[in-house]
């Protein structure tokens, strides 16, 4: 009895939204993605680049930033929880369906957007971002190794590095931009708590 | 089936993750193959677009066009008329220093070329202009057992080195001007070297050393892989047309 009394109002109404592992993976990638990005910045952005200088040190900070980005997540696999995640984003339903449907519609109605632990939108997000990050550091490898690889190949890479950089620059912005729209999300990202009202809200099928 | 499953609508459904996952690697390994053809694309389309382009922005793109800063060091010192010099030493019999009036009051020549950077940008018919680097090596009186230049920049960190062979070509210049204007300190300035067959990372920014010696001392970006012989077109791997 003593056990089940009063419970603190604030934590009757917190729902648990990420564990240790999840938030620490969030955190060193993230970390990781902006040592990436602000030196890909610096050797990119002619401005940048007369402010920075140093070229070859700005070089070797972005290749072995790129070189750990796949480490956390490498890393996580190890915890449970972060697996049942990978597992939540790599599912889709047809409630996914419907989701998407409605975004391309710009139908931003609630009942319109059912969602799980992850919506459609971050489902997709974190797929496409794997796999960017992966053919970012496979075509950053072709160029760090000149030498190993066949006439022309590095040439190809870079094509595809640059342009592949400015698509995720711009994705990534839209990332950020989500967050900073919802303060909630954020919160279960830094403490792995979020209100109830938000979760029922924003990813209704995900505690059925 | 895709059905809602009101108890555990995420214990099923389609691996789409995975899809899209494999997909984005899946193109981005096709875009590594398709690369020339997209390239040439993207070029003939940027191309146009930044003509049109007041903002400048199109620069900024892949292929966009225009040149790009590149600096070793954190910062480089401003030199004027006044505090310039160029010294010309090591195996010679008469070592000199000229200001950058001496320089001026020799012969210049022009010549109009593309630049071509071994990273892909290429700027198409750059008027460069400037004393030919083999009329300072005649004045200097190069002797029998010399076989290379090396150049030194007053960065303070970058040098460069051609065979003497290579340093003797007409279209080998210390450039004062780039464009038919005084060469900024930004791209280089007061004067640079313009080797116009090479990859521009043998066009060394802030010159202001030359030195004859007997074999060629490999440069900053050599000492980092780069080829020492950087013909455009037949060194680091790539197939650019030649600039000279």
């Amino acid at each position: 009895m003593t056990l089940r009394a009063d419970p603190a109002p604030a934590a009757a109404t917190r729902v648990p939204r990420f564990g240790p592992a999840q938030r620490r993976i969030h955190r060193a990638t993230a970390l990781l993605m902006g040592v990436c990005v602000v030196t890909a910045a610096c050797l990119y952005v002619p401005q940048l680049a007369e402010l920075v200088g140093r070229r070859d040190l700005v070089v070797r900070i972005h290749e072995w930033a790129g070189l750990a980005l796949p480490v956390p997540v490498l890393a996580g696999l190890a915890s449970r929880a972060f697996r049942a995640d990978l597992g939540r984003l790599n599912r889709f339903g047809a409630h996914d369906r419907l989701w998407l449907r409605a975004a391309l519609r710009r139908d931003k109605r609630r009942e319109a957007r059912p969602a799980g632990k992850f919506n459609a939108g971050q489902k997709v997000y974190a797929s496409w971002v794997a796999g960017a990050t992966l053919v970012m550091l496979g075509t950053g490898l072709l160029m760090w190794f000149t030498h190993l690889t066949p006439i022309q190949w590095r040439t190809n890479a870079t094509f595809v590095h640059d342009w592949l950089a400015l698509t995720l620059g711009i994705v990534l912005a839209g990332h950020i931009g989500m967050a900073l729209g919802d303060p909630e999300a954020r919160h279960g990202m830094r403490t792995g708590w979020v209100s109830e009202d938000w979760a029922d809200r924003e990813h209704p099928l995900w505690r059925r | 089936m895709d059905h809602v499953d009101p108890e555990h609508p995420e214990e099923r459904g389609t691996p789409v993750g995975r899809r899209v996952f494999l997909g984005t690697l899946g193109l981005g390994a096709l875009g590594v193959v398709a690369a020339p053809t997209l390239q040439r694309g993207l070029e003939a389309f940027l191309g146009s677009a930044a003509d049109k382009d007041p903002t400048g922005l199109t620069g900024l793109l892949p292929n966009g066009g225009g040149f790009r800063y590149y600096s070793v060091t954190s910062s480089v010192p401003h030199k004027n008329a006044q505090t310039y010099r160029l010294t010309v030493d090591g195996l010679v019999d008469r070592p000199r220093r000229y200001t950058l009036a001496d320089l001026r009051a020799l012969p210049q020549t022009r010549l109009v070329r593309d630049v071509q950077c071994v990273t892909g940008w290429r700027v198409p018919g750059t008027p460069f202009e400037g004393v030919r680097l083999s009329a300072l090596l005649d004045a200097a009186g190069v002797r029998a057992t010399a076989g290379a230049v090396r150049f030194t920049c007053f960065d303070g960190a970058y040098s460069e080195s051609l065979t003497l062979e290579q340093a003797r070509r007409p279209d080998v210049l210390v450039a004062l001007r780039m464009k038919d204007e005084d060469l900024g300190h930004d791209h280089g300035g007061p004067v640079r070297l313009y080797v116009a067959p090479m990859y521009f990372y043998k066009s060394a920014k802030w010159l202001s050393g030359i030195t004859v010696t007997e074999d060629v001392r490999p440069g900053y970006w050599e000492d980092r892989g780069y080829d020492v012989d950087a013909w455009v077109g037949r060194s680091n791997g790539r197939d650019d047309d030649p600039t000279s």
